[in-house]
């Protein structure tokens, strides 16, 4: 893989990590809990949505063949996908929703926090307007793990559960791909295992809040930053991407 | 988004016996005088009921509102449709917090309003009830559906009760935005390829005569209209506004190549005003009814998320007793 190749795959993979979790967010528009959830769901989708438009249509760039985030995103079969298991899984009920943002925006506000030190100028850049964002989507997250932790049985049941499902996903987050080391070492990508410490930090202040036990972490899942996904990610797409696969000519 | 006067049995005319005739007067003199009525002053009891039907009707209406064009939201066409959608969507569902908190002014509560919703009690808006089939259906429904609720919104920002005016000057603002991204959507799909035109065309077909139909009853037949046109809760009729919608939307539909399917409109020069085929008022009395083509999918989907989303809000408030019991422990 060419230095070009690797600054491609890295900037999808940011990009597609936000692009599927908005998705999946977009779900929930109309049938949350309450009204206040469906909005905060959406906002948090909304963000989303405009960081996978700024990796993408950079990630379109670097590569150079014409492609804008509209063609990565729409045009781009399940294997070609480069974001992590952890964003593709179904939502499940509030809780499991709930454990997976918690997850996801706790890993990403970090990622954030580096990535805006980045040599590269372009990525530097959007992780500091999307730091914010992120910032405010861990926090929500975290308010809502404390609420349902110490809420009811049920409610800790249920967290709980989302948990279970998700943990086996953590790892992947983590772990830098081969082709990264160049990257990393330019000072252009993130190398995530240097994120592991804050992720753990935040994870224990907010579980002894919302009165968890700490994760006993199972046998990793991983595959989704080679394209080898979850069977979830191609219904996904199925119903993302059918309206320009079924139009190919039409512009809308 | 809107909704309008659903109820086919007036509300009680006259002053109750318990009202004195004083209060009355004074509350009567003022509305005419173009005040506001707030929270605190004193209004007849079928004011306040009126006004709870209504504004908890428009509430619902945007709350349910959410479910057609959420609907599409997985299935935007490009990134910058989703975002747009998402973002309207949302608006919708902020819209239905201010209303909801406009009613609770007037002594009910939200948790009141939506159990008069799951049951079947509260109306919303008929147009809500239609299905959204295509992409261009979302088109559709921000050029006719909001296109219309801007023209009842309008009036109401000067209705004579506060809280309600005031939120509508807020939702007013944004159902403007609506109104063009739908046509926008439209405009792109006419220009587009044959198959996107004839999408275009055939959402038009579709909600063209719901769209007519949301501002409700014609005049001689809407029992509420007098009283509540007195009372400045209501500004202009039923059917003046459906006359303003139709004079705007006809040429803008023309515009952009697209047929308003109704083979009876015509220009009237004398009148200087559109004259429209007859509208099928069985049909939208069916719909009132909650016979509408998917008015069982659409409650349906608000239980279901009520019901399964009650262990959050119960854990939600479990978790506030506890903090503040543990505060208060904090204190001792």
């Amino acid at each position: 893989m060419t230095a070009n190749e690797a600054l491609f795959d890295y900037t999808l993979r940011l990009g597609d990590d936000a692009l599927i979790l908005s998705q999946r967010l977009g779900e929930w528009c109309g049938h949350a809990p309450a009204l206040e959830a469906d909005l905060s769901l959406t906002n948090v989708a909304l963000d989303l949505i405009g960081q996978a438009t700024l990796f993408l249509t950079y990630a379109g760039e670097i590569e150079g063949k014409g492609r804008d985030a509209d063609k990565l995103a729409f045009h781009r079969d399940v294997n070609k996908f480069r974001n992590s298991l952890l964003v593709e899984q179904p939502n499940g009920d509030f809780g499991r929703t709930i454990a997976r943002q918690f997850i996801f925006s706790t890993y990403q506000r970090a990622l954030y926090q580096e990535l805006m030190r980045s040599s590269d100028p372009r990525l530097a850049e959007i992780a500091a307007k999307a730091l914010k964002e992120t910032t405010y989507h861990a926090e929500l997250a975290a308010e809502w793990v404390v609420r349902l932790g110490d809420g009811t049985e049920e409610s800790h049941e249920r967290v709980e559960d989302g948990f279970e499902w998700c943990w086996r996903f953590v790892e992947e987050l983590f772990t830098a791909e081969p082709a990264d080391a160049g990257l990393i070492s330019a000072g252009i990508a993130v190398d995530p295992a240097k994120l592991r410490a804050s992720f753990d930090a935040t994870l224990a202040a907010t579980f002894a809040e919302a009165t968890l036990a700490l994760p006993k972490y199972p046998r990793p899942v991983t595959g989704g930053r080679k394209g080898h996904h979850s069977e979830h990610l191609g219904h996904l797409l199925a119903e993302m991407q059918f309206l320009p696969r079924a139009y190919p000519d039409a512009v809308w | 988004m809107y909704t309008t006067e659903m109820s086919k049995n007036p509300t009680r005319q006259g002053p109750s016996a318990a009202e004195p005739p004083e209060l009355l007067e004074a509350f009567e003199a003022r509305v005419a005088n173009d005040e506001f009525i707030e929270p605190k002053d004193w209004m007849p009891e079928a004011y306040r009921k009126t006004l709870i039907r209504q504004i908890s009707q428009h509430a619902h209406s945007e709350i349910v509102g959410m479910l057609p064009e959420g609907n599409w939201i997985t299935r935007a066409p490009s990134l910058r449709r989703k975002a747009v959608l998402l973002a309207k969507v949302q608006d919708e569902g902020g819209h239905g917090l201010y209303l909801y908190s406009a009613a609770e002014t007037l002594g009910t509560s939200r948790d009141e309003m939506l159990d008069a919703l799951h049951s079947g009690k509260a109306k919303y808006s008929t147009i809500f009830n239609y299905p959204t089939l295509t992409w261009a259906d979302i088109g559709a429904i921000g050029w006719l559906v909001d296109g219309a609720a801007i023209m009842n919104q309008v009036p109401l920002q000067r209705t004579s009760y506060g809280p309600y005016a005031r939120a509508m000057v807020r939702v007013c603002k944004e159902e403007s935005f609506h109104q063009r991204q739908g046509f926008e959507i439209m405009m792109r799909l006419a220009a587009g390829t044959p198959e996107q035109k004839a999408m275009a065309q055939d959402a038009l077909n579709r909600w063209w005569w719901p769209s007519i139909m949301m501002f409700g009853p014609p005049d001689e037949n809407s029992p509420n209209t007098a009283q509540s046109v007195r009372w400045r809760i209501k500004r202009e009729t039923n059917d003046e506004l459906r006359q303003k919608f139709v004079d705007v939307t006809v040429p803008q539909a023309e515009s952009i190549g697209l047929t308003v399917p109704d083979k009876d409109l015509k220009w009237n020069e004398a009148r200087g005003q559109y004259d429209y085929g007859a509208i099928d008022w069985e049909e939208f009395w069916a719909v009132v009814k909650g016979e509408g083509p998917v008015a069982k999918e659409r409650v349906k989907a608000r239980t279901e998320a009520w019901e399964k989303g009650a262990w959050v809000r119960e854990a939600a408030l479990a978790h506030a007793a506890k903090q503040a019991a543990r505060r208060q422990k904090e204190a001792v």
